[in-house]
């Protein structure tokens, strides 16, 4: 028989029943569509997580806290370990080809001027390099310098968005902010930069790091041990063999907190570590996402396969009338076979129509970020083909192996 | 006379079941029809009646025996050439006339069209053959309709369309009649007389002696073999039969 007389046949033995027909389908649908989604949204968070490592700019080595020795769980005073703010300054000192030593400690405060008070704003004490390592263009007043740091100068610089939210149209440099109980002068404004990550870099106020330790975040310990910090950054000379700059570091901050390079207390990482473990943990992601679509989609699969499998009992009568007219058993099998593949491809197209809608608004509504990968819609599409032919061809077998006669005489 | 022979059968038996519980439904039975008679098969249910028709009609295959249909062997095909045997040189017309539900006259007309393998027809023959073989049946205003929108005896003028369509060599007609009433059954019984008339070759199922005096030859089936086998009312014997087998062979 010829194909397009099959495809008619299968397709009025689908249009018969049109209900059955779309639950059947519903299967293939949400798994289709769950396919597209998931993979809309992982893609989504690997473009950000790729801009936000990219954002950091480049040529950075990370030096962090790993408080192997004490510190966590034990008594608040016997805290020790940890990096200090003046660990920074003896990186840059010390350490060769090292161009630039950024710390960042964060907070959050209420921000006032005059009538307007914005609550939880986020607040970055940060050092004389963050421009140039963060790659911020200051667009009017100047930056933080290093005096006024060392000063600790009640200064503050601000992000667009928060210059525009205070000062509307007014020049904000050399006006006087009200940051929770402290005021500060304006000095500058940032140009715009727009989101890196998930990091508003324009939604943000920046001021010395030396600001932040002794009025937002100031530690008991302080006085003994020096301003703790997390994260410093360094930036180095791409000339200078990286493994070079890691060791000669580890050696320094090994001395000055007295451990030893087994047992450090601090941990280095390169953009290239970072970047390694982002990657493991996409990949991660994305091999569970695959899982869950692949059983999602086999979920549809035996859906349809149940669904074919009461189709042919509930239409044995049917099949014993198209044998008796001279249907043979490959014709039987082709037209079950096709009424499953049809099904599927019906639901794949509904499940992409659905599954893009759906990354749309999941885009759109949600503060996620989706990317719409046309492979994967394609992928989902031909998986749920494979599925109708796969779990379409046990109940068309059987459809095709029954007896005439039997068939004939069911009710 | 030297009339093509439609149907030969020799020593046809057909055994149900496997191992030490066999029934044997038909026992080495022979019979020969020929072109443009028409045969009513009778006798008490258990008689094998329904084996033989089902044998005829290329649904079921005999357990010893053979069957020659318009001369060709047909008891060892496998499925699929019993499949196309069926959709070339046989027309069904049912008791329950077992038409599509939700289909249309003029598609169920159509339907032994699709599995005809030699026919290299488009959609506009397909329609042209089915309208042609229900104007044969005298549905012309019905086509359109789907089964259940039709009565009985329109139902069973659509499935004698539906077996005339391929243009068979045999028409098999079980109880026919067996679900209508007396007027629709002879409308159908005139219909059917009519096909004979026009030469085609008619064996049906019956349990009922008046729709079986529009045959013009009866056969008795009894525990699977022929009881009588009856000509133009003139009974023929036991003998006679048995001659007519030599004759045949």
């Amino acid at each position: 028989m010829r194909a397009s007389k099959i495809i008619q046949i299968a397709s009025r033995g689908l249009t018969k029943n049109k209900l059955r027909s779309l639950l059947t389908m519903l299967g293939v649908i949400i798994g289709v569509a769950a396919v597209i989604i998931m993979i809309s949204i992982s893609s989504g968070t690997e473009a950000a997580i790729e801009e936000q490592i990219t954002g950091l700019g480049t040529n950075l080595v990370f030096v962090q806290s790993s408080f192997t020795r004490g510190g966590f769980g034990q008594g608040g005073g016997e805290q020790s370990g940890g990096l200090v703010y003046d660990d920074a300054f003896a990186i840059a000192e010390e350490v060769n080809g090292v161009t630039a030593v950024v710390v960042e400690q964060p907070s959050t405060e209420t921000v006032k001027l005059g009538d307007t008070t914005l609550e939880d704003v986020a607040i970055l004490g940060t050092t004389a390099d963050f421009p140039a390592v963060r790659d911020m263009t200051i667009e009017s007043g100047r930056y933080l310098n290093q005096t006024d740091i060392d000063r600790t100068q009640k200064v503050v610089v601000l992000g667009s968005t928060m210059a525009e939210e205070l000062f509307g149209d007014t020049p904000p440099v050399g006006q006087v902010i009200t940051v929770g109980n402290t005021k500060l002068t304006v000095i500058g404004v940032f140009e715009e930069k727009g989101l890196v990550g998930n990091t508003d870099f324009d939604a943000r106020i920046y001021m010395p790091i030396t600001v932040v330790f002794q009025k937002f975040t100031p530690s008991q310990f302080a006085r003994i041990m020096g301003d703790r910090v997390r994260v410093i950054y360094v930036e180095v000379d791409a000339e200078v063999p990286l493994e070079d700059i890691i060791l000669q570091t580890e050696l320094l901050l090994a001395k000055r907190h007295d451990v030893s390079l087994e047992e450090p207390d601090f941990v280095i990482q390169t953009q290239q570590d970072i970047i390694q473990t982002q990657e493991a943990t996409t990949a991660a992601f994305r091999s569970l996402l695959t899982w869950v679509s692949a059983v999602s989609l086999i979920v549809g699969g035996i859906g349809i396969m149940n669904i074919m499998l009461v189709s042919v009992t509930e239409r044995t009568r049917e099949i014993g009338i198209r044998q008796s007219v001279g249907a043979s058993p490959n014709d039987i099998r082709y037209q079950f076979l096709t009424e499953a593949l049809l099904l599927s491809l019906a639901g794949g197209l509904i499940g992409v129509i659905v599954g893009i809608g759906g990354a749309y608004i999941f885009g759109e509504l949600g503060e996620m970020r989706t990317v719409i990968v046309p492979s994967a819609i394609l992928l989902a599409f031909s998986s749920a083909a494979a599925v109708g032919i796969f779990f379409g061809f046990y109940p068309a077998n059987k459809a095709s192996q029954l007896d005439p006669i039997e068939a004939l005489r069911h009710e | 006379m030297q009339e093509t022979v439609i149907i030969e059968i020799n020593d046809l038996t057909k055994i149900y079941g496997l191992g030490e519980v066999q029934v044997s439904a038909l026992v080495e039975l022979s019979l020969t029809i020929h072109e443009g008679e028409f045969v009513a098969i009778m006798g008490p249910s258990g008689s094998g009646k329904s084996t033989l028709m089902n044998i005829l009609g290329c649904l079921d295959r005999p357990s010893s025996g053979q069957y020659f249909l318009a001369g060709e062997d047909v008891s060892n095909l496998d499925r699929t050439q019993l499949a196309i045997i069926r959709n070339q040189r046989i027309g069904f017309i049912f008791q329950s006339y077992n038409l599509l539900p939700q289909t249309t006259a003029l598609e169920n007309v159509i339907l032994p069209l699709l599995y005809n393998r030699n026919g290299k027809d488009g959609d506009a023959q397909h329609v042209a053959k089915a309208l042609a073989a229900l104007e044969a049946v005298g549905l012309t205003d019905r086509v359109e309709h789907k089964p259940q929108e039709l009565s009985g005896g329109q139902m069973q003028r659509v499935a004698i369309a539906r077996a005339l369509v391929n243009e068979p060599v045999l028409i098999l007609a079980d109880e026919p009649t067996g679900n209508l009433d007396t007027r629709s059954g002879q409308e159908i019984m005139s219909l059917l007389s009519e096909l004979h008339q026009h030469g085609s070759t008619i064996v049906m199922v019956t349990h009922d002696d008046d729709i079986a005096e529009y045959a013009n030859r009866t056969i008795r089936l009894r525990d699977g073999k022929i009881e009588t086998d009856v000509q133009n009312g003139a009974e023929l014997s036991r003998m006679g039969k048995k001659e007519m087998q030599y004759a045949g062979q």
